[in-house]
């Protein structure tokens, strides 16, 4: 929806969203419920890891707990240099321990911490995890 | 990941539920 040549979609579903800035990008499950937000110009590796994260919190949401890690180890794969993809290897740790009830899931994802995105604000949340 | 963009919000929202498909909901204000 452009600010000007939809403006009154523009403003209504705006105040619906919460959406008060352009560009903002709102990732919506079937039910019109929002997943993910995304503010702000990105470059397009940026942007592509973003969706791609937003899907993977929506198959997360969902409980569908293998098709959301495979979503966020897409992030960490394929824009491993992305903003996104610390937050995606920490909540593709979370999935696969979701999967599975084994917590090695967890202290593997942490020792994966250890190796990349050391500095991140994920590998401090997964230092609880540590074997 | 292609992305079909559409304007008809309403119909787009209904569409989704119908189909059991994600939506992305983007405001711009770019120059057309």
């Amino acid at each position: 929806m452009h600010v000007r040549e939809q403006a009154a979609d523009f403003q209504r579903f705006g105040e619906r969203y919460g959406a008060q800035w352009t560009p903002t990008i709102l990732e919506l499950d079937p039910q019109g419920a929002e997943q993910h937000r995304v503010e702000g110009f990105l470059e397009t590796n940026d942007f592509l890891a973003q969706l791609t994260l937003g899907l993977g919190k929506t198959a997360f949401k969902a409980k569908r707990w293998q098709d959301a890690e495979k979503r966020f180890r897409e992030v960490v794969d394929r824009y491993p240099s992305s903003d996104a993809a610390a937050e995606a290897l920490y909540w593709a740790g979370v999935s696969r321990y979701k999967a599975s009830g084994d917590a090695t899931a967890l202290a593997d994802t942490a020792a994966a911490f250890g190796k990349r995105y050391r500095d991140s604000p994920w590998a401090k949340k997964s230092s609880i995890w540590k074997a | 990941m292609e992305i079909s963009w559409r304007h008809d919000v309403d119909q787009v929202l209904k569409d989704a539920k119908a189909q059991d498909k994600p939506v992305l909901l983007d405001f711009s204000a770019a120059p057309m």
